[in-house]
């Protein structure tokens, strides 16, 4: 029996099964969708959730590039606003320069996962970002 | 004037800009004591102190009191992000619109000179720890540049940008055309941090903090203060005529925050709440966008300002570029915007920024405004926005 490495992701709402994607709670009665825990829901106050699933393609809505930024996060990266099939999502692009020539408004992309590191007990985290499609 | 109309008596702001050998509290009391001079009242008519301040250690109107009057009056300590100042004077105006006080007092101070980037950070990984999920998104690592960005520069470039994705011509240059704009303007304000005029080159040349914000596009952290005392129309007719004469009408104060919108959770909304709050704001005084002869919107970048052209409505929607191509904003436009030279120039110590702004406003509208005296101004509206968020729009008019 083969020993498979641990894998965590960096946030709770990417799932690494069957394949990376991103999971939000959706509210059931009016359908806004959060990526964290909500008590209940922002837009209508109720408090049932579902998960769904969000598409993994989508297209720039918004970035700029970080050039200062606190210490320790490494610049610059392009932080965008994804709108993945109506869904908005945060992310960095990723798999490209950061520059303004390489990055555009209505850019198609999909959703990439790399390797954030792994702990002392062999758990690698995984991050995720979104590279040009 | 009617009784229930409320006014703003007298009003300062300290010098913004680098004051290393005053602290917190002596900015704000400069600032106190100089609105109730210019009022021509005291501490003993005031019944109500509205104190912002948001870098200090909390409790800031009780230390203010000890420096400009201990009268056992009771004390609001407001905290409302970059709204701060706004939300003082509204709570110093709800207090005399209850019909409590006859007067108030609200004071907003910073000390931010140096302060550097605001925003982002996070614990970083440490050697011999473990992955292990935290917070409300079960996130093993700072999302702060992993996943997008939590600094300012970095938020607001992309609500500018934005507004470019649904309506184009939003380009580096257009948003550096208005940090010019704001530049140029502050040459002529002898209490801006900055007075430098920069040209378009320079700024755009300058050092990249958060694409297509460079250095001169972000607002100036610096220190400062500002303060306002109000009162009723039934108190000014009791009152002098040269009070009566510079009292400037507050014709609608208005506060929100922001409403359910999807995408709000991923890139905050500043639009919708100054939307809100411009609408509500021009019914309540009977003006329009187009009445304005003067605006002092929230600045903070200069990605920012452009958003706010249309939030405000001082263009159709949609036009917030060639509403700044026509030229109206500047100080000899149809409708000059931050001619006090913005957060970008004038300075942008937080919880002082939505008082200034309005002395801004009621400077020119007493015909106080020296060098930069926008002529004839009747009207006028200062408008702040806190990330989180929070959003005050004042309408100020000149009534004697």
């Amino acid at each position: 029996m083969t020993t498979t490495t641990s894998a965590i992701p960096i946030v709770s709402y990417l799932r690494l099964e069957p394949t990376p994607h991103l999971v939000a709670n959706e509210c059931e009665s009016c359908g806004a969708r959060f990526f964290d825990r909500r008590n209940a829901c922002a837009s209508c106050f109720t408090t049932a959730f579902r998960h769904v699933d969000i598409s993994t393609d989508g297209i720039v809505r918004s970035f700029t590039i970080v050039a200062m930024a606190a210490p320790g996060v490494p610049v610059p990266f392009v932080a965008a606003i994804v709108d993945c099939g109506g869904t908005s999502v945060r992310g960095n692009i990723i798999n490209t320069d950061a520059t303004p020539d390489k990055v555009s408004l209505g850019m198609k992309v999909r959703l990439a996962t790399y390797s954030l590191g792994t702990d002392d007990d062999g758990v690698e985290a995984i991050g995720f970002g979104f590279e040009p499609a | 004037m009617a009784s229930d109309d409320i006014y703003i008596l007298g009003i300062s702001m300290t010098k913004f800009g680098k004051h290393t050998d005053l602290d917190i509290v002596d900015l704000g009391a400069q600032a106190a004591m100089a609105a109730l001079a210019d009022a021509g009242v005291t501490m003993a008519d005031m019944g109500i102190l509205a104190a912002g301040n948001l870098m200090g250690a909390g409790g800031y109107g009780q230390q203010l009191q000890k420096q400009i009057g201990q009268t056992g009056i009771p004390v609001y300590n407001v905290s409302n992000a970059c709204a701060t100042g706004a939300t003082a004077l509204r709570t110093a105006i709800m207090a005399v619109k209850s019909g409590e006080v006859r007067m108030g007092l609200a004071v907003g101070a910073e000390k931010l000179a140096g302060a550097g980037l605001l925003g982002g950070g996070g614990q970083a990984k440490k050697d011999g720890m473990k992955w292990e999920p935290k917070g409300r998104y079960g996130a093993v690592a700072p999302t702060d540049g992993r996943i997008g960005t939590d600094t300012m520069p970095g938020t607001f470039a992309q609500v500018g940008m934005e507004y470019g994705h649904k309506y184009g011509g939003a380009t580096f240059e257009l948003f550096a055309r208005i940090s010019e704009k704001n530049h140029a303007h502050s040459t002529l304000n002898p209490l801006a941090a900055y007075q430098k005029r920069f040209t378009l080159e320079e700024i755009m040349g300058d050092m990249m903090i958060a694409y297509p914000n460079t250095r001169p596009m972000c607002s100036a952290n610096c220190d400062g203060a500002a303060a306002a005392v109000v009162t009723s129309g039934e108190v000014l007719k009791t009152l002098s005529a040269e009070q009566q004469r510079r009292a400037i009408k507050v014709s609608a104060s208005v506060l929100t925050t922001d409403p359910y919108q999807e995408a709000c959770q991923i890139l905050p909304d500043v639009n919708t709440l100054t939307r809100n709050a411009a609408k509500i704001a021009y019914e309540a005084a009977g003006v329009g966008p187009e009445d304005l002869d003067l605006v002092e919107l929230h600045d903070c970048f200069a990605t920012a300002e452009l958003v706010h052209y249309d939030n405000l409505m001082l263009c159709p929607e949609g036009g917030a570029v060639d509403f700044f191509m026509s030229g109206a904003p500047w100080r000899d436009g149809n409708t000059p915007v931050n001619v006090s030279g913005g957060l970008q120039s004038k300075g942008h110590p937080i919880s002082a920024t939505g008082i200034a702004n309005i002395w801004e406003v009621c400077h020119h509208l007493r015909g106080e405004a020296g060098d930069r005296q926008i002529a004839g101004a009747k009207v006028g509206l200062a408008h702040v926005i806190g990330l989180g968020s929070a959003c005050g729009v004042h309408i100020l008019e000149k009534v004697s």
